[in-house]
């Protein structure tokens, strides 16, 4: 099979595809996790989740990414951390949003654990001392995104083609057999288009519509310094946020250390197309958060910011598993502002269809045909 | 001659001078150790692009030795503050 | 809302201020430096110009400040279209500063080109130009026994001048054999008398200048002590080695341009002869941005001279697209004709000093590339073999250039590295991988934090001058 996209769902996909006994062969326009998966934060998150299929796809991704990290020399090639998160809320209301929120999560098999405010700081020392309180996901994790992508690659031992551009699908009748690339024709008893926020343009070529658009994301990050905070670290209104369908910024900022000594504060949500231009608006808001969240960062430097593209659908559901309109053609993109934390389960479920094996998790809800077609 | 204090020892200055040119003509090389490597460092660039020469001057770490003036009675120490 | 602000109080920056002030407009000069001039013209507190070349030139330019508003100690870190020059000024006590425009002029000159060695991040190594700002800026020597090396004329002004100081210079070592250069510097009166006084120089303080010749290993435990100079065939590579003993290195190989503010703002670049990423710009110093120009080594590396010229084009053109007082046309004419001179100068220079490929020969797989992250040159192969191809994509998985000088002292030879694996030498594309700095300097997040929302609705822009 070939897989379209070297990042970390593509990589992930190899990796499960090979371990099925596939021959796996990757083709990247660019370099191995160049894409979005170079611009993301790598946090494998459940807690973030409303109870529905993504809130499933991450708890079975998150039992997925603790395996793979206890295999041998997979979790510290990857900086496969399970740190935790600890939600905050600054009011009672909060609270108790929280509170209704994680007894739903419970019921998909996500552990919650209530903070009272008096303990939040035996969580996180430097915490805002005027916080309401908060909830613990043990389940949350955290890897190394670029670092994740380039060692499932390597571990699948699939053939990776760096630098090379798939421009057509090969069909013979309505059926895809392959790809055509820049350097050649590759021919393929399954195509896997996991071309991220380019997941439209790559479905287009094989004559089918998948709604794929760029969410764009700013990451701050900050001079290094010893360690400061422990676990990841973010406000209740994110929850909120990450289901939005606002058009405008928002941001709740995630907070977390790095094994480099950096903070990464981010990241904030903007449907803006393809523009790279930095926005004082979003760098503003996601350093009032973090200085919220922690005063001391006030004082810390930030040394760096970047931006990446989240690809998302209108419905804000990854697109996962074959394509009835394109015999030959699987999908695993659409992985918005998750694809990171979702990409173990993705590939997982893409190699239990592919090798027929009945699937640990229904794929209905994420069928790529489930849009309405437009002209 | 104006001196501030490093690490405890006077260092003498010209008024004008940066605290790293101050620490250099004094004959401190470096003042700071990497945070993996554990490795000395000092001047590198002088002209505030390389970051090597962090300082901490009266309690304002990673300042860059060779852009900041050195002021009478200053207290200076190397590093940065994950050092 | 000044009519312009000028980024730079370097040689082209000075001249463009003035120019454009001259002119009539309403100019801000912004600049890191706590004194102005730049690179070239960096000086003591109490300076007669003794070590300078051009020095009245300078003095000139800074009389003329007071015809406007000249902001020294303020680092730019961003620039928004529009413009809103986003600055941060006090060296222990920061402030954030914004300050909005109709036009600017970008001058923020280079920084030192380095390449790596074995060794070179030992105390005591440093750049060609940090070892001559100590000398300019500060009056200090940075060692007494000193090895100059790496390529380009500059070497020279750097070893007399340490020397004329009192340091002993235990060796100029030039990698390239630049035999057919003299011919150029022949045709510039100025530059002629210049290498005749480096010459005199060299002979008078008994200075080794070898060319052909490099450092390829510093040698000590926590400063140099000793340096491996290995004799270069062609290519560079080594062919024949001595140890020198010396407790300082100045190491240059030509100068990497500053284009992260014009790179905010979307500049279009091109790749110069040397191998550097410059702003493209045309025959009045215009970007691809309207509105913006820019002058001096952000658009090529060529000296002084060529920045002051460049400068005073972009001054008078800014102030004759905002209906100031037209130039002189003879005047410009006089201007472009020794900006033609100039440049045709500096492509001799670039073509007689070429960095080339050998220079990766004396890596080992244990040499630090990136100091900052300390990503060795074993990690960057390693990144390589993972799927990287080229500087950007090895930042991602090695951490070279991720630190806090965001890739500026191992951008260039990280490019190398990385390309050559795939056998290919850098494109302007890898070099653009390693020159975007969305934050230019540091900036805390309380400033970061207390921007206000709508600056541009802001009457008045904060001006501390
Ligand atoms: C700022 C930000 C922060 C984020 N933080 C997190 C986080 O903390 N946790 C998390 O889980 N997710 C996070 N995400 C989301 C996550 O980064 C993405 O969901 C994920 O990386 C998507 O991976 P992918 O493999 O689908 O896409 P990509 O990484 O974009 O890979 C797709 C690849 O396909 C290639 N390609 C495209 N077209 C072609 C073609 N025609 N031929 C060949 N190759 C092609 C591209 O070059 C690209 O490399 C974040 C995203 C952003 C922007
Ligand atoms: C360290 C060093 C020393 C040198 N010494 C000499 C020498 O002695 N003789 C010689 O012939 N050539 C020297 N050069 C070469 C020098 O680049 C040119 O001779 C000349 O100075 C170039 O003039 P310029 O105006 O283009 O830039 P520069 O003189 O480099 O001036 C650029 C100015 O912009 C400022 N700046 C840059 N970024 C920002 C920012 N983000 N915010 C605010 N201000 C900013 C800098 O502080 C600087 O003052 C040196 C170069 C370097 C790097
Ligand atoms: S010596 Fe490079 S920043 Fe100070």
């Amino acid at each position: 099979m070939v897989i379209v996209g070297g990042g970390v769902v593509g990589a992930a996909c190899a990796y499960y595809a090979a371990r099925a006994g596939l021959t796996v062969t990757v083709v990247e326009r660019g370099a191995v996790a160049g894409g979005t998966t170079g611009a993301g934060e790598g946090n494998l998150l459940v807690s973030d989740k409303e109870p529905g299929p993504e809130l499933d796809l991450a708890v079975l991704s998150s039992a997925r990414w603790a395996e793979l990290a206890a295999e041998d020399g997979l979790g510290a090639a990857v900086e496969y951390e399970p740190k935790g998160g600890l939600v905050v809320a600054e009011t009672e209301e909060g609270v108790a949003g929280l509170a209704g929120l994680a007894v739903e999560q419970r019921a998909a098999g996500v552990d919650a654990v209530e903070v009272p405010a008096a303990e939040l700081t035996g969580y996180e020392p430097h915490l805002a001392p005027d916080l309401a309180g908060g909830m613990f996901y043990p389940q949350d994790a955290q890897v190394q995104p670029m670092l994740a992508a380039a060692h499932l690659l390597r571990a699948s031992g699939a053939e990776v083609r760096t630098g090379v551009t798939v421009t057509g699908m090969l069909r013979s009748g309505d059926r895809v057999t392959g790809v055509r690339t820049d350097r050649g024709d590759l021919a393929a008893g399954a195509v896997v288009n996991a071309a991220g926020t380019w997941g439209g343009e790559v479905a287009a070529l094989a004559g089918v519509t998948v709604p794929i658009l760029p969410r764009r994301g700013f990451i701050l990050v900050t001079e290094p310094l010893p360690p400061l905070i422990r676990h990841k670290v973010y406000a209740a209104e994110y929850v909120a946020n990450v289901a939005s369908d606002d058009e405008g910024l928002e941001s709740s900022a995630v907070v977390e250390g790095t094994p480099a000594g950096t903070i990464l504060i981010g990241a904030s949500r903007e449907r803006v197309g393809f523009d790279r231009t930095l926005s004082m608006a979003a760098l503003r808001r996601l350093a009032r958060q973090a200085i919220r969240l922690f005063p001391a960062l006030g004082d810390v430097a930030a040394i760096r910011a970047y931006c990446g593209f989240r690809p998302y659908c209108p419905d804000h559901l990854p697109v996962i598993g074959p394509d009835p309109r394109a015999e030959g053609l699987l999908h695993a993109c659409g992985h918005e502002g998750a694809g990171i934390g979702l990409a173990a389960a993705t590939g997982h479920l893409l190699a239990q269809s592919l090798t027929g094996a009945p699937p640990d998790l229904d794929l209905h809800p994420f069928r790529p045909d489930r849009f309405p077609e437009h002209p | 001659m104006s001196q501030f204090v490093f690490e405890g020892r006077p260092v003498p200055f010209e008024p004008g001078q940066s605290i790293g040119a101050a620490l250099t003509a004094a004959g401190i090389r470096s003042w700071r150790t990497t945070r993996f490597g554990g490795r000395p460092r000092g001047l590198y660039c002088g002209i505030g692009v390389c970051f090597d020469c962090l300082v901490t001057v009266n309690d304002r770490p990673s300042l860059r030795a060779c852009m900041v003036e050195a002021r009478e009675g200053d207290t200076v120490e190397g590093g940065d503050r994950d050092a | 809302m000044r009519d312009l602000v000028v980024i730079g109080a370097g040689p082209a920056g000075l001249a463009a201020a003035v120019a454009a002030a001259t002119a009539g407009l309403d100019v801000a000069l912004v600049d890191a430096g706590r004194r102005p001039g730049g690179q070239y013209y960096r000086h003591h507190a109490a300076e007669t110009g003794r070590l300078h070349h051009d020095w009245d030139a300078f003095v000139r330019l800074r009389g003329a400040l007071d015809r406007l508003t000249y902001l020294p100690g303020h680092r730019v870190w961003h620039v928004e279209d529009g413009f809103t020059v986003h600055a941060l000024t006090g060296d222990r006590d920061e402030r954030p500063v914004r300050i909005g425009a109709r036009a600017l002029v970008v001058a923020t000159g280079a920084h030192d080109r380095s390449l790596p060695f074995p060794g070179w991040d030992l105390p005591g190594v440093l750049t060609a130009g940090g070892a001559q700002a100590l000398l300019k800026g500060d009056r200090v020597t940075a060692g007494e026994r000193i090895v100059v090396a790496g390529t380009g004329p500059f070497l020279l002004p750097v070893a007399t001048g340490l020397a004329g100081a009192g340091a002993t210079i235990a060796g100029v070592f030039e990698a390239n054999r630049p035999y057919g250069f003299a011919r150029h510097v022949a045709r510039h009166p100025d530059k002629a008398r210049e290498g005749a006084g480096y010459a005199a120089l060299l002979a008078r303080h008994r200075i080794p200048y070898r060319t052909g010749h490099a450092v390829v290993a510093a040698h000590g435990d926590d400063r140099v002590e000793a340096v491996t100079v290995a004799r270069l065939d062609r290519d560079w590579a080594p062919v024949r080695e001595r140890v020198i003993a010396c407790d300082t290195v100045a190491v240059g190989h030509g100068f990497t341009p500053q284009l992260e503010l014009p790179l905010q703002l979307g500049c279009a670049t091109r790749m110069d002869a040397d191998g550097s990423l410059v702003v493209a710009v045309d025959v009045a110093q215009r970007t691809s941005v309207p509105g913006v120009y820019a002058a001096g080594e952000t658009t090529g590396v060529g000296g002084a001279q060529l920045s002051l010229v460049e400068g005073e084009l972009a001054g008078l053109a800014v102030a004759e697209a905002a209906g100031g007082v037209a130039p002189d046309p003879a005047g410009v004419q006089r201007l472009l004709a020794r900006r033609r001179r100039l440049r045709a100068f500096a492509a001799a220079m670039h073509a007689a000093y070429p960095v080339r490929p050998g220079w990766m020969d004396r890596l080992r797989d244990d040499t630090l590339v990136c100091r900052c992250e300390e990503v060795t040159c074993g990690r960057l192969a390693e990144a390589a073999e993972l799927g990287a191809t080229g500087p950007r994509s090895a930042k991602l998985l090695s951490r070279a250039g991720m630190g806090r000088c965001q890739g500026r002292v191992c951008g260039y030879a990280t490019a190398w590295l990385t390309t050559g694996v795939c056998g290919r030498i850098p494109g302007p594309e890898d070099l653009l991988g390693t020159a975007r700095r969305p934050i230019a300097q540091p900036v805390r997040l309380r400033d970061l934090a207390g921007e206000p929302e709508n600056p541009r609705d802001e009457n008045h822009p904060i001006n501390p001058a």
